[in-house]
């Protein structure tokens, strides 16, 4: 009696499980994918969909020809178990030839052929696509730009706008906590946008759930994907690729607007990129106060707010001799192993920036890394974007 | 069947006692015993570091660590429970069990065996180590790439990365050592008239993991050991920089890594339908059958790896080869299933924990096996690939299907190990914690990848918080019932209520036809099987 009471918690438990599952097949969102808005995550959600029925429904039936068979056939109920005699080998091929073709049927039929479909689909970044981005990985943020079209030139980097203070519980948490960034990706909706992808550095991956698409970026390859949103909105994402300690903190984010809207930001957006991209003089004020910004930005996740580092992987700057000492050598050329050599060319986990910033960005975080976080340089103070600028060709 | 046992000497007077008897000795109970404690040792050291991970994943924000020791974390973990806890438990159960159900006195390479099980021990110190030299300063902790060292992250990597590499070499090593010796055990050892095609389900599923871990274990051995030269010698295997490749890494390791979960699992689908006979009391159904799908499984195993990272990028045929021939393994799978069901219909069933572990195993590694079909998508993979998904779907296949498995294993022949009889009402109570707080911990993992949380985050948006908290809870129960298990393997090589020969009522084979627990030698004469 006491067997047939914990059967009773086994067939719940089972129940409940079939339930949960049963759920996933309607277009029930908390247990289920998140709405798609592309073609490729709503064949996608299909396509699971079907597939979701398809197992539960084996499973099921497998499980109550299971459960039959416990409650029927128990040693306690008295039941004689049949006689078995030596294995009739063609009796014993036959009938388990009949799961093998009922899965023959379900995995090359059923399944199968709206699989080859969506692959083909998926993989089809070509045509009829209108525009084409590059997306480049980097620890630990996206860079994103545009290749062709309205937007041609445009290029920028995507970082992780959640405050510290709210990953260390010291703030509230704001509603899209770990899934904001300071520059999101802006693309038309209804284009189809071909998607180039790479990294500077070690293996990410870019997904956007509703977007269906995830396609890890290889450094030193180009790897293709394509979306089309086909609703105006804000979408996001995260790397899906450990790359590191920040790999929780690269996320991707989507606004969708439209055409219209696009160009207007296109224009806007290339104008402030052509001033960005000027080169002037600056002062040491400005300098530091814009270097503050980028540094904590970019340089705080290893080298710490206040520069202590995490040693011995991320070295501390205060204090460093490449953070003090000269950068520019007697023929006027910065030298190896210079703080600007690093800076722009990387060493080991130290990436390299000079893709990722402009002149007057590099200038400002050298010239604040030299002049606060506990350091006053004697010799190169102060570098200015014109020098950077000289120093990259 | 019949079977002659004598214990022709006094049991103990011929070799070392002590610690000497136990890193000396070439019995292969000795060594089997050592190998499942080692197991279950490794078991809990694995299952305290995910239960860190678990604790700061309860809720969102950084609480108890570090992004940095997480992910050496969760890479060590894998390693731990794949590497050092369910192999080792395996090979533990070959080396007690093989000789007795084939009617042979011991292994027929016993040196060999020594050596395999005395190489685990520092492999397993060389895996955590790094924790240790990190609280010293010395280097930056233990590798943080995850278990799979993809890359040019594992090249970037600290001293961690090369620990691991040569943990990795070590457990190689003892695996193929293991691996030789079983398969020539089997094919020189068998009691006369035991033909390969009456020898014990068991047998079958070691001799084709055998294979398997001789095939595949190099392959990985050269993936790690290119690695090393990549991170210390200037070459270029998987730097683009140098005409390398990273995604050649993956390659690599997945025609390891994937024939690894039939490695880890073949063994299993071994005794499983050993166990479901003894407890249904008829003869297993469709033998044949199950061993053509065993072989089956085993060459599919070796031609289906790339459905690991069908996200890395492959052309359009590569990824429709890999989808099918992932999908056909279902196909033998599903003979397996059909004949494990077929074993329990119209039996007369009893439902001792062994068989409860059984029962249970079966439902839970079905629903890792029907996972793992919609996982063979590789439209719908796009979404399911690296999310937490796929960690649920993995632990359905290698924590109930491997871990539960061995569990099963462990309860069936306890008594005839240590002529015992393990507390009936802790064992049924131990399935019931784990099945349960298994699901709970599990389930919601389902959902919270499917609404779009990586695996490997040590922190997450707050729309997965509620699932998290669910799933931490869970892995907490799942922890602390194991506690229960370790108490009730020690009173029962403790004392008990003695074991009969044959232990169970319905137990067919060579095995319960010895004296509970076995001599020291046992076999002195062959038994002869008609």
């Amino acid at each position: 009696m006491q067997g047939m009471k914990k059967l009773g918690v086994c067939e719940l438990a089972v129940g409940a499980f079939a339930w949960f599952m049963s759920l996933s097949a309607h277009a029930d969102y908390t247990w289920n994918f998140p709405e798609p808005v592309t073609p490729m995550a709503l064949d996608t959600l299909h396509v699971h969909n079907k597939f979701m029925i398809i197992t539960a429904v084996i499973f099921v039936v497998v499980l109550a020809i299971m459960i039959y068979s416990i409650v029927m056939h128990r040693q306690s109920k008295g039941y004689k178990p049949v006689a078995d005699k030596a294995p009739s080998t063609s009796v014993e091929i036959f009938w388990t030839l009949i799961p093998f073709a009922i899965l023959l049927l379900i995995d090359f039929v059923i399944m199968g052929i709206p699989a080859y479909h969506s692959v083909v689909m998926m993989e089809d970044t070509r045509d009829q696509s209108t525009m084409v981005i590059k997306i480049t990985g980097s620890q630990w943020r996206w860079q994103y730009e545009y290749l062709d079209g309205d937007a041609k030139g445009i290029k920028f980097v995507s970082n992780l706008s959640t405050t510290n203070g709210q990953m260390h519980n010291q703030e509230e948490k704001g509603e899209n906590y770990l899934l904001e960034v300071d520059n999101p990706l802006v693309l038309p909706v209804g284009e189809k946008v071909r998607i180039l992808m790479t990294s500077s550095d070690v293996l990410h991956n870019w997904w956007v759930p509703q977007f269906g698409s995830s396609r890890v970026a290889v450094p030193g390859f180009i790897r293709e994907t394509w979306v089309q949103v086909e609703k105006p909105g804000v979408y996001r994402g995260q790397c899906k690729e450990l790359c590191g300690k920040g790999h929780g903190y690269m996320p991707v984010v989507v606004n969708a607007i439209s055409k219209e809207e696009f160009a207007q930001w296109s224009n806007k957006k290339q104008d402030e990129q052509k001033a960005a991209n000027d080169v002037k003089e600056m002062s040491k004020d400005d300098l530091v106060a814009q270097g503050k910004v980028v540094y904590e930005k970019n340089c705080a996740v290893c080298h710490q707010v206040n520069g202590a580092g995490l040693p011995p992987a991320f070295p501390a700057l205060t204090g460093s001799k490449i953070a003090t000492g000269p950068i520019f050598g007697a023929d006027g050329k910065y030298q190896k192993d210079s703080h600007l050599d690093r800076v722009l060319n990387g060493k080991g986990v130290m990436p390299a920036w000079k893709a990722t910033l402009n002149d007057t960005e590099i200038a400002a975080v050298i010239t604040y890394e030299r002049n606060a976080l506990g350091n006053a340089a004697a010799v190169d103070a102060i570098l200015q974007p014109a020098q950077v600028k000289a120093a990259r060709e | 069947m019949s079977t002659t046992t004598v214990a022709h000497h006094d049991e103990h007077h011929d070799h070392p006692t002590g610690i000497m008897r136990w890193l000396t000795t070439t019995n292969h109970k000795d060594i089997g015993t050592m190998y499942l404690t080692f197991s279950l040792i490794m078991f809990l050291v694995g299952g305290s570091m995910i239960l860190g991970i678990r604790a700061e994943l309860f809720k969102p924000g950084l609480q108890l660590m570090n992004p940095e020791f997480f992910n050496q974390l969760i890479g060590v973990h894998a390693l731990i429970m794949i590497f050092a806890a369910l192999m080792p438990a395996a090979t533990g159960f070959a080396n007690w069990m093989l000789p007795l159900q084939i009617g042979a006195p011991d292994m027929a390479l016993p040196r060999l065996n020594n050596w395999g099980f005395w190489i685990l021990p520092p492999s397993a110190i060389l895996l955590t180590l790094p924790f240790t030299l990190a609280l010293f300063g010395v280097g930056d902790g233990a590798l943080a790439t995850g278990w799979t060292f993809y890359p040019p992250l594992s090249v970037q990597g600290g001293i961690g990365v090369d620990f691991a590499i040569f943990a990795v070499h070590l457990l190689g090593i003892s695996s193929v050592l293991g691996s030789i010796n079983i398969i020539v055990t089997i094919y020189n050892m068998r009691a006369p008239g035991m033909t390969l095609m009456k020898m014990p389900m068991f047998a079958w599923g070691w001799l084709i993991t055998a294979f398997l871990l001789i095939a595949t274990i190099p392959v990985l051995a050269g993936a790690v050991t290119m690695l090393l030269t990549d991170r210390h010698f200037g070459t270029h295997f998987f730097d683009a920089a140098g005409g390398g490749d990273p995604i050649m890494f993956q390659h690599l390791f997945w025609f390891f890594g994937h024939p690894e979960v039939y490695i880890l699992l073949l063994p299993v689908w071994g005794f499983i339908p050993q166990i479901l006979q003894t407890f249904s009391r008829k003869p297993m159904y469709g033998y044949k059958a199950q061993v053509y799908s065993l072989w089956a499984i085993g060459a599919l195993a070796v031609v289906v790896w790339a459905h690991h990272f069908f996200t890395a990028g492959m052309p359009v045929p590569a990824l429709l080869y890999f989808m099918y021939s992932t999908m056909a393994i279902s196909l033998p799978l599903a003979v397996l299933f059909y004949c494990w069901i077929r074993t329990m219909w119209k039996g007369s069933m009893s439902f001792e924990t062994p068989m409860l572990f059984t029962v249970g195993w079966i439902i839970l590694f079905g629903i890792g096996g029907l996972t793992g079909l919609v996982l063979a998508d590789v439209a719908a993979d796009a979404q399911y690939h690296n999310s937490y998904f796929v960690v649920a779907h993995f632990h359905y296949t290698l924590f109930a299907g491997g871990i539960m498995g061995i569990m099963a294993g462990v309860y069936y022949w306890l008594p005839k190990m240590t002529g015992h009889m393990y507390n009936e009402k802790l064992g049924k109570l131990h399935f019931w914690l784990t099945a349960i707080s298994f699901n709970v911990t599990f389930i919601p993992q389902f959902f919270v990848g499917l609404a779009g949380m990586p695996r490997r985050i040590p922190d997450y948006a707050l729309q997965f918080a509620e699932f998290n908290m669910i799933s931490s809870l869970g892995a907490f129960a799942l922890g602390l019932s194991q506690l229960l298990f370790v108490y009730i393997i020690i009173s029962c090589v403790k004392g008990g209520q003695k074991a009969t020969d044959k232990v169970w009522e319905g137990a067919q084979g060579l095995e319960w036809t010895l004296p509970s627990p076995p001599p020291y030698h046992s076999f002195t004469e062959q038994p002869v099987v008609k």
